[in-house]
C-alpha cells in the first residue's frame, strides 16, 4: 500500500474522532500532572477502544496530542499484545493458555470455539492478529494466565469473563453474543 | 469462583477476603462504611508517619506480591521528608500463572485497597499514587475508578482528607497485556509510558529511583488491603496469626488437579501443604495420586510428591531447631518453602496428580516465559525461545539425545546472567524439572 495515500485518507481514524473521544482523552491526560508521555497507554486504550485497531494517523496522532515522536508510540502498540494494527473480531475471545487452564482442557475449548465461529483450529492465534471468522463477527485466541485459574478453563469474552468452560458450553457462551 | 460461596472451611481466617464473599456485599462505598470502612485511616491519620511505619514492621507483614519482602522494612528505605516528591504504585498487574486473589478484592472490595494505600500513603508523605491494573480486567478498572471517585467525595481522598491538611490523589493505570509489568521497575517504566524494560538494580531500587526517577514504594494489592488490618486488629494480633517473621493470613490460590480449587485466606504458616490440598481442596480426583505441585506461582521451583526437606521448626523450648518433613506437612509459609528449596512466592499452588506429562506441563510454561519475555536481555530473550522449542520438539517426539542436557545448560545461562528477575522465574522451572522428574525427559536413542 502507498504509504503516502495513506496518510491523507479520509477513511483514517484520526480523521474520524467524535466529540466524547475527544473529552475522554483530555480528561485521561490530566491523571498524569508530572509527565503527558504517562498518557500514551491510556490514550491508546481510548483509540482502540472507539476504533478497534490502531492505525498508523492514530499513532500519529496520539504522539502529536503528547508531544511526542510517533516512535514512542509506536513502540508501545508493537510490544503490547493488546494493542492491535488490525481489526480484529467484533467479539474478542481470549482464551487462557497457560498450565492450570491447560490442565482443565483449555485447548478443547480454544478448538470448539474456532470450530463453532468457522476459524480452523490450526489457525496460530497467539499474537497481534488473531484469526477473525468469515463474518468478520469473532476472533478467537490464546493468551497468558487470566488469574482466574481456580474456575479453569477460562476466556477473557470483550469484557466478559467465562469460567469453568467445556468444550459443549461454548455454543450458549456464542450465543450471548449474537 | 465456587469455592468462596462456601462457607470459610474451618482452617480459613478471612480478613481481606472477607467483605469480598459477604452476601449482599457490594463495591459501594456504603457497604464497606458498614463494614468499618474508613475507620483505620481515621486512626492512622491522627498517628505520626514513624508511628505508622513502626506498626507495619511490628506486623511482621511480607509482600503478598512475590517475594515476600518485609513490607515495614521497605517502607522504612523512605525519608520522609528529603524534599523529593514520593509515589506509591500499587501492583495490580496479577499475571504469574496460578496467582488469582487480587482479582476478588479489586472487583469485590475496592475500598479495602483505597484505604490501605491511603494510610501508606500517609506514612510515606505521598500525594500521588497509581494502581496499575491489567487490562484483562476491564470491569476491575471501573469498579476501582467509581470507589476512588466514592471516597473523594466523602473527604477519604483528594485535598484535606479528613480535615488533616494531607492531600492523596489515587488513578488507575490499566496494562495492556504483558506479564513482565508485573515487575515493579517494569510497572515504573509502563506508568512512565515508556517500553516496559525492567530496569537494573542497583541503582534502580523503586525506594530510591522509582516513578519519575523519585522514591516510590510498589506493593501488591493483598499487601495493602493487610495494612488496613494491622490498624483494625493491631500489630501484635496481627502478627501472631503468623509465624516468626511471617505475620498474619496469606490468600493461597489452589488450582490444577484438586477437588475444590480456589484461594483460600489462611493464617500464614496455619496449614501445612497436605491439609491445604486435602482438607481445604478437598483432595484430589477421584481414583488420582499426587504427582507434584509448584507451590508459589509457575515461577517457584517443582516438588515431587514422597519428597522429604529439612526445614526449622519451633522445638518444645521456642528455639528453632532442624526437622525433616515430608512435603505435605511442609508448612505453608515463606521460610519453610525457603528451607523446602522453593518459594511461597504470589501463594499459587498448581497441583498435578498422575496422570500428567511432567514434559507437557513444563512445556506449557517455557511457551507462557516465551511469550513474555520482554527482550531486553540476549541471554533471556534468546535462552527462552530456545527452551520451548527444545520442549515443543520433545513434546512431539522429535527430541534428540541431548535435549535435556542443553535444555539445562541454557537454562544455567540464562539465570543470574539478566536485568530482572524474569530471567530466574524463566530458568527454574526447567531446572527443577529436569532434576525432579529426569525420567520424563530423556529421549530414546534413534
Ligand atoms: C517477572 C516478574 C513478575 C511479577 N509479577 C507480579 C505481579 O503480577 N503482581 C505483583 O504484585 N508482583 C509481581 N512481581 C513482584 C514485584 O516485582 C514486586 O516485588 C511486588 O509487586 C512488590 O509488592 P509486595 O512487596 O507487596 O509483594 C513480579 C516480579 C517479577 C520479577
Ligand atoms: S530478564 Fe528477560 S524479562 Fe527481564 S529484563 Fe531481561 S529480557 Fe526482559
Ligand atoms: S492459567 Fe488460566 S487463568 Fe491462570
Amino acid at each position: 500500500m502507498d504509504k503516502h495515500v495513506a496518510l491523507t485518507s479520509v477513511s483514517e481514524q484520526a480523521n474520524q474522532i467524535p466529540a466524547d473521544l475527544l473529552l475522554r482523552i483530555d480528561e485521561a491526560v490530566t491523571h498524569y500532572p508530572v509527565s503527558k508521555r504517562s498518557a500514551s497507554l491510556p490514550l491508546l486504550h481510548l483509540w482502540q477502544n472507539q476504533f478497534g485497531f490502531i492505525d498508523d494517523s492514530g499513532v500519529n496522532w496520539i504522539a502529536k496530542r503528547l508531544e511526542l515522536e510517533p516512535i514512542n508510540i509506536l513502540e508501545l502498540v508493537t510490544f503490547y499484545p493488546w494493542f492491535r494494527q488490525q481489526a480484529a473480531g467484533k467479539v474478542c475471545i481470549r482464551v487462557c493458555r497457560t498450565l492450570s487452564c491447560a490442565l482443565a482442557g483449555s485447548f478443547e475449548v480454544r478448538d470448539a470455539f474456532c470450530k463453532a465461529v468457522g476459524i480452523d483450529p490450526k489457525a496460530e492465534s497467539h499474537g497481534h492478529t488473531p484469526p477473525v471468522s468469515p463474518d468478520g463477527k469473532f476472533s478467537v485466541e490464546f493468551v497468558e494466565c487470566l488469574a482466574s485459574c481456580g474456575s479453569a478453563p477460562v476466556a477473557l469474552i470483550n469484557d466478559d469473563l467465562a469460567e469453568d468452560i467445556t468444550p459443549e458450553g461454548t455454543a450458549a457462551i456464542l450465543s450471548q453474543y449474537n | 469462583m465456587k469455592s468462596l460461596l462456601l462457607p470459610p472451611h474451618p482452617k480459613e481466617r478471612r480478613i481481606v477476603f472477607k467483605n469480598a464473599w459477604t452476601k449482599g456485599y457490594t463495591p459501594d462505598i456504603d457497604c464497606y462504611i458498614k463494614e468499618g470502612g474508613y475507620e483505620e485511616l481515621k486512626k492512622a491519620i491522627g498517628m505520626k508517619p514513624v508511628e505508622i511505619i513502626d506498626e507495619v514492621k511490628k506486623s511482621n507483614l511480607r509482600g503478598r506480591g512475590g517475594a515476600a519482602f518485609p513490607c515495614g522494612v521497605k517502607w522504612g528505605f523512605i525519608r520522609h521528608d528529603d524534599g523529593k516528591p514520593h509515589y506509591i504504585t500499587c501492583n495490580g498487574d496479577e499475571s504469574e500463572p496460578g496467582t488469582f486473589k487480587d482479582r476478588y478484592i479489586l472487583h469485590n472490595d475496592p475500598h479495602q485497597l483505597i484505604e490501605g494505600m491511603a494510610i501508606a500513603a500517609f506514612a510515606l508523605n505521598v500525594h500521588l499514587a497509581y494502581i496499575y491494573i491489567r487490562c484483562e480486567f476491564p470491569k476491575a478498572a471501573g469498579i476501582v475508578t467509581k470507589a476512588i471517585e466514592e471516597a473523594k467525595a466523602m473527604g477519604f481522598l483528594g485535598k484535606n482528607i479528613l480535615g488533616s491538611g494531607f492531600d492523596l490523589e489515587i488513578f488507575v493505570h490499566q496494562g495492556a497485556g504483558a506479564y513482565i509489568c508485573g515487575e515493579e521497575t517494569s510497572l515504573i517504566e509502563s506508568i512512565e509510558g515508556k517500553r516496559p524494560y525492567p530496569r537494573i538494580k542497583p541503582p534502580y531500587f523503586p525506594a530510591v529511583l522509582g516513578l519519575y526517577m523519585s522514591p516510590t514504594i510498589v506493593n501488591n494489592v493483598e499487601t495493602f488491603c493487610h495494612v488496613k488490618q494491622i490498624f483494625k486488629l493491631g500489630s501484635e494480633e496481627y502478627a501472631k496469626m503468623g509465624t516468626p517473621g511471617d505475620g498474619g493470613t496469606r490468600v493461597m490460590c489452589v488450582s490444577g488437579d484438586v477437588m475444590r480449587p480456589g484461594p483460600y485466606e489462611i493464617p500464614v504458616g496455619g496449614v501445612t501443604m497436605g491439609e491445604l490440598i486435602n482438607d481445604v481442596c478437598g483432595g484430589l480426583k477421584p481414583g488420582r495420586t499426587l504427582k507434584a505441585i509448584i507451590p508459589g506461582g509457575s515461577s517457584s521451583k517443582i516438588m515431587r510428591a514422597g519428597e522429604v526437606y529439612k526445614i526449622k521448626v519451633k522445638g518444645p523450648d521456642g528455639e528453632m531447631i532442624d526437622k525433616e518433613v515430608p512435603l505435605l506437612d511442609l508448612p505453608m509459609d515463606a521460610a519453610s518453602l525457603a528451607a523446602a528449596g522453593t518459594m511461597i512466592g504470589s501463594g499459587g499452588v498448581i497441583v498435578m496428580d498422575d496422570s500428567r506429562s511432567m514434559l507437557w506441563a513444563l512445556n506449557n510454561l517455557n511457551t507462557f516465559y516465551a511469550h513474555e519475555s520482554c527482550g531486553q536481555c540476549t541471554p533471556c530473550r534468546e535462552g527462552v525461545l530456545w527452551i520451548d522449542k527444545m520442549t515443543t520438539r520433545m513434546v512431539n517426539g522429535e527430541g534428540i539425545a541431548q535435549d535435556p542436557i542443553t535444555l539445562k545448560n541454557v537454562a544455567d545461562n540464562i539465570a543470574g546472567r539478566t536485568v530482572c528477575a524474569f530471567g530466574e522465574a524463566a530458568s527454574w522451572p526447567v531446572q527443577s524439572f529436569l532434576q525432579k522428574f529426569p525420567e520424563e525427559f530423556q529421549v530414546p536413542a534413534k
